[in-house]
């Protein structure tokens, strides 16, 4: 047999479409979480692939904090569009309108109201029994330990003592009424994997992750831009145009940018493997309190 | 490493995937060798390094050392005991190889962690230290290692610096390894024993001065060529069915993940267990129709006749016939807390296949930590033993050690859809041996002898479902 041996991305693609099927395939009423990350972008791609020449066969969600950049809004909307996608778009309206948000209130509320519980919100309200989840295990500590198929109780609780064995690719996915099971497909890859991924496939991305002057802040040791005049006066007096790019997105406020002159995506991989910074310090809700992702994991978020 | 970026990616685009498990009791620096090959191979980030500096003044144990074993414990509450509790997943590449680590646990009680860290391994590492050579666990590990069909063991002799890098010492221990796996006839085609120190980085990444008695790749440069391109079984042709795909009435395809084998438009296929036969069309996939596919390939295959087929049949090549039966032998693994019910009527998942199965005798339990069988009607947690089971469906299958995709299966508890046991299987339960008269009987007969040619198996197999649909009789017809 010559050459038989498939690239380690075609391997890790292949893993997923499989993945991907697998609940499309086992479970009544899935849902596909989009954050609008580079991350889910793949991720998408990959539902795309999976189910060609058909369409995807479950809708996507994304869970708006109502702080997430602009540009990242007009992303999704231009490329809902575009695809075609069924998109759900959810947010926690009684904490939006009492003006829950990072500045007000501080990043553990924000991220609890705006973010954990409006998730779990929207599961509940939909009766979703299964949600893809874009992260992989390189990301952080405890997402290491995490199956592909994550089950979570009927309170959406994760328990990583009692974890199902998950052996092979015969994922069980077997589970009472109100229990549901977390998915991720993208589990295996490693962040060089993805921007590698996006290269090879040419899949956009919001152009917040290439660099370019913006206003920014400096807010405890954080560049932080400012994308609206929600941001309190005192900060954006002080802000000033610098070169710099995101290397995740989520919430403005909470998302640290790093300088950079990196405006391709071959530059942006150029970057990384030289980089002393891993990707998650940029964002300001891990520092919170030690071992703080796998109490908000254990919590429900994602 | 490439002169410009262009030139790296390309290069890098290229590389194939291994993945590993790595095996050693608590005390065996399993953690501190992982660490090292992460830090060595410069994929650890330096804020990584920083959050690590800050962890090892509070509660590291590697005295001036950097403790590299804080790296991989991630779980606070594993962090507090000190051990690792569960499979954890790193990732680290070098020019040649992406790699992916299962990092499980070497103690007694968390056995069914290493078999699901093992399970999609090329290749284990099991970790002895140089003091105490070999114990218990790494007969208990190697024994597991060979019973997952993983083709490739490296046996890491660490700490090497604390016997004075004595390749006497090394010796004994391979010797008296070499030994055991010859009188347990343990199936590892593939063994690479290599002395090192993970805690100064002895042989790890480079070949240490310290050790010129031995000739050897240091454990990194193993790991970049070990070759695995030869372990995928592509000789015969399985393809469960996992998503009919139906967009529109023009379309109809069967996607799934290519077990084994290799597929081109054109190739006869049966399709199992229905026995009716077509031909491949198309390979299609999203960057378009392929000439040929292998495992494990995901794509979507159409058909030349219109035969409906759902998730959980199996398309095959009709000349390499997997068997197709309710009863079958297997190695099984028992995983949960709860001990076995035999009256329970488990559901049993097999590729993409779930139908419900009881086990139906326990023939005799392995007693890994001596290597011997023993008399057993019961199974615990962490336990193994030979059994047989009978499926309400049939299941499409091959032994274990001939294909691991189509020769393994889980079994789910009804009431709390625990994954209870994990299962190999050894071969189809000849119908002579089954005891029971309620029970239909199943015939096997071997069709190498025969005289007819392997092209009329499609035929045959068809007729003898025919058979069972009017007879009940089964038939199973197989090519030695």
């Amino acid at each position: 047999m010559e050459n038989c041996q498939l690239s380690h991305l075609k391997a890790l693609e292949t893993e997923a479409i499989h993945i991907i099927r697998e609940v499309a395939a086992e479970f009544r009423n899935p849902v596909m979480l989009y954050s609008i990350g580079k991350d889910s972008s793949v991720m998408v791609r990959l539902a795309e692939k999976a189910f060609y020449p058909g369409k995807v066969p479950f809708p996507l969600m994304h869970i708006d904090s109502k702080w997430k950049f602009r540009e990242m809004i007009e992303f999704r909307d231009t490329y809902a569009k575009k695809y075609n996608w069924d998109l759900i778009v959810e947010y926690n309206k009684e904490a939006y309108e009492a003006g829950v948000g990072p500045f007000t209130h501080g990043s553990r509320v924000h991220t609890d109201l705006m973010k954990t519980q409006a998730l779990l919100m929207a599961l509940r309200k939909y009766k979703f029994d299964a949600a893809f989840g874009g992260a992989r295990r390189d990301e952080e500590k405890s997402r290491a330990k995490e199956r592909i198929f994550s089950f979570r109780n009927e309170f959406q609780q994760w328990d990583p003592k009692n974890q199902r064995p998950e052996l092979w690719d015969i994922y069980n996915t077997r589970i009472h009424e109100g229990e549901s099971i977390r998915v991720f497909p993208l589990s295996n890859w490693t962040e060089l994997d993805v921007w590698q991924y996006i290269r090879q496939e040419r899949i956009p991305i919001v152009p917040l992750y290439f660099a370019k002057e913006r206003p920014v802040v400096e807010v405890n040791g954080n560049l932080i831009m400012v994308d609206d005049d929600r941001m309190p006066e005192e900060l954006r007096r002080k802000a000033e145009m610098r070169k710099v790019r995101f290397r995740t997105l989520g919430c403005y406020p909470l998302t640290g940018a790093v300088e950079s002159e990196a405006d391709t995506i071959e530059k942006i991989i150029e970057e990384m493997m030289t980089t002393t910074r891993s990707e998650r310090t940029t964002r300001v809700i891990d520092f919170d309190q030690e071992g703080s992702m796998e109490q908000k994991k254990r919590e429900g978020y994602f | 490493m490439a002169r410009n970026i262009e030139e790296f990616l390309a290069q890098d685009e290229r590389k194939d995937l291994l993945r590993f498990l790595t095996a050693g009791s608590v005390d065996d620096g399993k953690s501190t060798l992982i660490g090292r090959l992460l830090y060595d191979s410069k994929k650890l980030y330096e804020d990584q390094l920083d959050a690590l500096e800050r962890d090892s003044k509070r509660c590291g144990n590697a005295g001036d050392h950097i403790d590299y074993a804080l790296l991989c414990d991630g779980l606070k509450a594993e962090r507090e005991q000190g051990i690792t509790i569960d499979v954890a997943y790193r990732y680290f590449a070098t020019n040649r190889r992406k790699f992916i680590i299962a990092d499980t646990p070497g103690h007694e009680q968390y056995t069914r962690n290493m078999i699901t860290g093992g399970s999609t391994a090329n290749l284990a590492i099991i970790l002895v230290d140089a003091r105490t050579g070999v114990i218990t666990q790494t007969r208990r590990h190697s024994y597991l290692v060979s019973l997952l069909g993983i083709r490739h063991i490296v046996l890491a002799v660490n700490k090497m610096d604390l016997v004075d890098y004595s390749e006497a010492r090394f010796r004994e221990i391979v010797g008296e390894y070499r030994a055991w796996i010859d009188s347990q006839q343990l199936d590892i085609p593939d063994l690479q024993c290599i002395p090192l120190s993970a805690l100064e980085g002895d042989n790890v990444v480079e070949r240490s001065a310290r050790t010129p008695w031995y000739e050897g790749p240091s454990l990194l440069r193993h790991l970049e060529t070990v070759p695995i391109d030869r372990d995928i079984n592509l000789h015969d042709f399985r393809f469960p069915v996992q998503y009919v795909l139906r967009p529109d009435a023009d379309f109809r395809g069967y996607s799934g993940k290519i077990a084994s084998g290799i597929v081109r438009p054109g190739d006869p296929v049966v399709a199992l267990p229905s026995g009716r036969t077509s031909h491949i069309a198309r390979i299609v996939t999203y960057d378009g129709d392929l000439d040929e596919a292998f495992a494990p390939q995901s794509v979507t295959l159409t058909l030349e006749d219109e035969i409906d087929l759902s998730r959980g049949e199996m398309l095959v090549h009709p000349d390499r016939l997997p068997h197709v039966g309710h009863r079958f032998r297997a190695m099984m693994v028992w995983m949960d807390e709860h001990p076995l019910d035999r009256s329970k009527a488990f559901y049993l998942k097999h590729t993409t296949h779930t139908t419900r199965a009881h086990v139906e005798a326990i023939h005799h339990r392995v007693e890994i930590n001596v290597g011997e069988t023993v008399e057993a009607d019961g199974m615990q947690l962490n336990e193994i033993a030979l059994v047989s089971l009978t499926s309400d469906a049939p299941l499409i299958f091959d032994g274990y050690r001939e294909n691991r995709q189509t020769g393994a299966f889980i079994l789910i508890d009804p009431v709390t859809n625990f994954t209870s046991a994990v299962g190999m299987i050894v071969a189809p339960e000849a119908g002579k041996e089954v005891v029971g008269d309620a029970e239909p009987e199943q015939i096997v007969i071997d069709l190498s002898d025969s005289g007819i040619a392997p092209e009329h198996d499609a035929a045959i197999s068809a007729f003898c479902r025919l058979l069972r649909e009017k007879t009940g009789i089964e038939i199973e017809c197989i090519r030695k």
